[in-house]
């Protein structure tokens, strides 16, 4: 994996990652991946994906409340907040 | 005290013996006195223990308690608990209190369990060796220059060395058995779905499953019969009926067919490990079980499956985690990419950042077809190698790790180094099944554990397996030295 590859990743997963770290964090990565690529020779052709070991579904219940509103407890834990906002930077200029 | 099994302790709470009070002392008194040699705790919740045993007394003397009343255990870090500290072994929760429980933690509450603590963990449950917490690597109680295994280090060297009856914990890639044979302890991973997944801190929510480690498969089915339950919080949760894990314990093994892999003795598995395994395995034969060959042709893709299927999950899973609502918040954010930005690089660790962007990119444009798509297919066919296996034999036996214990840093420059100490434990969390590690011997004064791995929902039958080896071998009975 190239610099600007990572440096592309990393905003994805809106992590910084320092110019200094860069070229480690892009050789371990490609270890990863070399390891991954293991998969390429594996024919897959007829197979379903499986995205849940016993391929359940989503089950559904009735649509009404059951849960108390309890906002109060989770603003508690929040770092900054108003009026019952969490509150961020400006993002609106 | 301290080497009392929980079933032991259960009888002698009601015989008076002691109190639940003077059993809670007891483990809060070697916590403090001998924690400092393994780091096994993140936090110890003395008051609250006490108050829990206080009125576990009181539930005893008024008669009509559950079985676990009074029992102390431990939960792993990754368990949401009200008002005490859930760190999830990372800085990004550091000051994270909940404001609920998860419902295993409810489960045992319910039933009269007093909490010790909460237990240290590799980073979000990821790794083999428990050394990449914030709070500092545990130590193997059985040799402290060597890991305790991953990433349920603490919950399993606080069961060996005994400061702890027994502790709650997570497998998402074999992160209860790998430490539970590497620590000589009793692990269990429940099929996918049996136990609860809620105010359990996901990583990879396809395979994240709780478990337990206790030093026998009776303490095991003991507790799991609390732990188990249908959440209807929990979508992922089946509803199957859940048996009295206790009642059929004492089975005979005659005629039962045991499978043991042929990929899973191959290159890479130390030799002391194989000849212990292979041990307990003529054991069982002694005990009337017959031993059959059996092939998991697709194993060697499991572990590229999963690294790819993991990362995934968990770069999807550890999104929340921004700064805005919960955890830690960078200082002076400038603006909203720079708050997202320096909060998760600055809250979490190396190996959970290398973990999401490899997530990110398996399932990026132009590449989720040819990883993540690709991976879930492998994961078909490598279940379907274990319903095929099932088909001619009840239960498969193997190594759970590929050797004892390593020293520190021995694997963490080389992350697929690592990676593969998971080799034998993965295609199980890939297929859902259920899987357990008991200890069946030591290889060079370190312990060593056999995996048993069963068909969907079949925990009291591996249960069974396992009580009967204990109950004619003495492996789970050996402590570390000075314990």
């Amino acid at each position: 994996m190239d610099r600007s590859e990572i440096e592309k990743l990393a905003h994805l997963a809106r992590l910084e990652i320092r110019p200094e770290e860069i070229d480690e964090v892009a050789t371990r990565i490609s270890n990863v991946l070399a390891l991954v690529d293991q998969l390429q020779a594996l024919d897959t052709g007829n197979v379903a994906p499986m995205a849940h070991p016993l391929d359940a579904v989503q089950r559904l219940r009735a649509d009404e409340v059951t849960e108390p509103n309890r906002r109060d407890e989770f603003l508690a834990i929040a770092p900054a907040t108003e009026n019952g906002l969490y509150l961020v930077p400006k993002v609106i200029d | 005290m301290h080497n009392l099994t929980i079933a032991q302790m259960i009888r002698e709470l009601r015989q008076k013996t002691f109190s639940s009070v003077e059993l809670t002392e007891h483990f809060l008194a070697r916590i403090e006195r001998l924690d400092s040699n393994y780091n096994s705790f993140v936090t110890v919740t003395r008051e609250q223990a006490l108050q829990q045993a206080r009125q576990a007394d009181a539930r005893l003397a008024a008669g009509n308690a559950p079985a676990l009343c009074g029992i102390p255990l431990a939960h792993k870090d990754i368990f949401c608990t009200t008002g005490v500290r859930t760190s999830c072994g990372s800085k990004m929760l550091d000051n994270f209190v909940p404001p609920y429980d998860a419902t295993i933690v409810e489960n045992y509450l319910r039933d009269g369990v007093v909490m010790l603590g909460k237990t240290n963990m590799d980073e979000f449950a990821m790794g083999s060796s428990n050394e990449t917490s914030y709070y500092g690597p545990v130590k193997n109680p059985w040799a402290l220059n060597c890991v305790p295994g991953g990433s349920s280090g603490g919950s399993a060297a606080s069961v060996a060395a005994r400061i702890t009856p027994a502790a709650t914990a997570s497998d998402t890639g074999g992160s209860i058995r790998q430490p539970a044979s590497l620590c000589g302890i009793t692990g269990i991973k429940p099929t996918y779905g049996r136990v609860s997944r809620w105010g359990m801190i996901a990583f990879a929510s396809s395979l994240d499953q709780a478990g337990l480690m206790t030093r026998t498969a009776e303490d095991a089915a003991l507790l799991l019969n609390t732990m188990a339950s249908f959440d209807a919080k929990d979508s992922t949760c089946v509803d199957e009926p859940i048996p009295d894990y206790t009642a059929t314990l004492n089975e005979s093994l005659s005629g039962l067919r045991i499978g043991v892999p042929k990929e899973y003795f191959g290159e890479g598995l130390n030799e002391g490990t194989a000849r212990a395994v292979e041990d307990a395995i003529k054991t069982f034969e002694k005990l009337g079980a017959s031993v059959h060959s059996v092939s998991l042709p697709h194993s060697h893709i499991a572990v590229p499956a999963y690294y790819v299927i993991a990362p995934a999950e968990c770069s999807a899973n550890l999104s929340r985690f921004d700064g805005v609502r919960y955890g830690y918040r960078c200082a002076n954010p400038q603006s909203l990419e720079d708050l997202y930005k320096r909060s998760r690089s600055e809250g979490f660790g190396e190996e959970v950042k290398r973990r999401i962007m490899v997530g990110c990119y398996a399932l990026s444009a132009g590449y989720y077809d040819a990883y993540y798509a690709k991976a879930q297919k492998a994961r078909r066919l490598i279940k379907q190698d274990f319903v095929d296996a099932f088909k001619t034999v009840d239960v498969i036996m193997g190594p759970t790790a590929p050797s004892p214990a390593f020293e520190f840093g021995a694997k963490s420059k080389d992350p697929v180094a690592m990676y593969l100490e998971d080799i034998y434990t993965i295609a199980t969390n890939l297929a859902g099944l259920p899987g357990m590690s008991i200890p069946c011997g030591l290889v060079d004064g370190k312990p060593v554990g056999l995996q048993i791995i069963g068909n969907y929902f079949a925990e009291a039958r591996m249960l069974n397996i396992a009580h009967q080896f204990q109950q004619n071998t003495q492996f789970h009975d050996l402590a570390p030295a000075g314990i």
